[in-house]
């Protein structure tokens, strides 16, 4: 019966949905915003790739709120994993989850590809004001480099909690000292400061390197610490 | 209609036909990694939606390089938003798949069903009252005898 009813349901959503996407103009976007970005972005924040213009130069104290978003995420899937791995069941894991070493394959790959990722990750945030890509991208990659070492020897390698608080609150408190700071110059919160530099080099349009520098460690130590409280509660109940 | 058999139009049918895969799976299914998985198909789906919205035929990526200086570019606006909000996805499902890591330790099961009868027969031993019958537990009588098998 719940499934006659949710077909019907989604039956008529998807003609809800053709009509409204057969009036739109498709292919002909009508771009308000967009094109007075596409037009200033080159002047006022000088970053060759205008969405990282729009993330950290435009929107950049939304990007804040959704470091923010992503911070209580990470640390409420602390707070819930971590109960639950001091319960009863604790003490007898050892004998039923012995945990040895991935295979052969699996750990000499990893350990062949973790600098390679490392490089590629560090990469994708250095150059995400040029190229597509940015510090979210580039921090995804370097919590999975990270989190990789451990899974493939869940016994041998681990991840000292302590220095992933410590790089993830040095990033955070870095992204609000670089939005202060311009306060202190006069401007808004968060405007690109220290000129634009030559356009389409890696030195260039301000601060906004820097930021996605923050960004791209706070979000790699988030999502290592997540990914990790997740196997670690797997290997705990 | 004329214009549906354009890229857009294949590319718009997809990314719906995706968040509506995605919903369906919401409603129908029981276990809850699968209605997280539905969710997350969702969640790809809109996000879809959402960067075709600024697409532009012919247009390039919104990226100044030396030779693509009078090209027409796609709308940058709607780009940078589904990178926050893809990032807030993978926030919210790792929490949701943590609280599912607990409701399967209480519980023991990822049934909706089961999870949803063994909840309100806690609430009811907690409240003192006896539980109400339901199409898995129909006779609230026979199952407060019936507790010594659990």
């Amino acid at each position: 019966m719940t499934k006659y009813s949710a077909l019907l349901f989604i039956s008529g959503l998807v003609f809800l949905l053709m009509v409204i996407t057969g009036l739109l103009p498709m292919g002909h976007t009508p771009m308000l915003v967009g094109n007075a970005i596409l037009e200033g972005a080159k002047d006022q924040v000088g970053a060759a790739n205008v969405v990282t213009s729009v993330v950290l130069g435009y929107r950049g104290l939304d990007t804040l709120g959704e470091l923010s978003i992503l911070f209580a995420a990470a640390s409420v899937v602390g707070l819930v994993l971590t109960k639950s791995s001091f319960n009863k069941h604790a003490s007898n894991n050892d004998d039923k989850h012995d945990h040895h070493d991935s295979g052969f394959v699996a750990v000499n790959a990893i350990d062949l590809i973790f600098p390679l990722l490392l490089v590629v990750g560090m990469y994708i945030i250095t150059h995400g004001h040029l190229t597509p890509g940015g510090g979210f991208q580039g921090g995804v990659v370097l919590a999975v480099a990270f989190s990789m070492l451990v899974i493939v020897r869940p016994r041998r390698v681990s991840i000292n909690h302590g220095m992933v608080s410590i790089i993830e609150s040095f990033a955070g408190v870095s992204f609000i000292v670089i939005g202060v700071v311009a306060l202190f110059k006069g401007q808004s919160f968060l405007q690109p400061l220290l000129g634009h530099g030559e356009f389409a080099s890696l030195w260039s349009a301000g601060t906004l390197p820097l930021l996605y520098l923050a960004v791209g460690l706070k979000v790699g130590a988030e999502l290592a610490g997540l990914l990790l409280a997740l196997n670690t509660d797997e290997v705990a109940s | 209609m004329n214009s549906f058999f354009t890229i857009e139009g294949i590319l718009y049918f997809g990314a719906i036909s995706l968040s509506i895969i995605g919903l369906f799976g919401l409603l129908v299914s029981k276990n809850l990694f699968r209605m997280l998985l539905s969710l997350v198909l969702f969640e790809a789906g809109a996000n879809l939606v959402l960067v075709l919205s600024g697409f532009i035929r012919n247009g390039i990526a919104p990226i100044f390089l030396d030779g693509n200086s009078g090209a027409v570019m796609n709308d940058p606006v709607p780009q940078a938003l589904v990178l926050t909000a893809i990032v807030i996805g993978v926030g919210v499902q790792a929490l949701a798949l943590s609280l599912i890591f607990r409701v399967k330790k209480h519980y023991g099961s990822m049934d909706m069903r089961t999870i949803r009868s063994k909840l309100e027969r806690e609430i009811a031993t907690q409240a003192g009252v006896t539980p109400p019958g339901s199409n898995e537990a129909p006779a609230p009588v026979k199952l407060v005898k019936g507790e010594a098998h659990e």
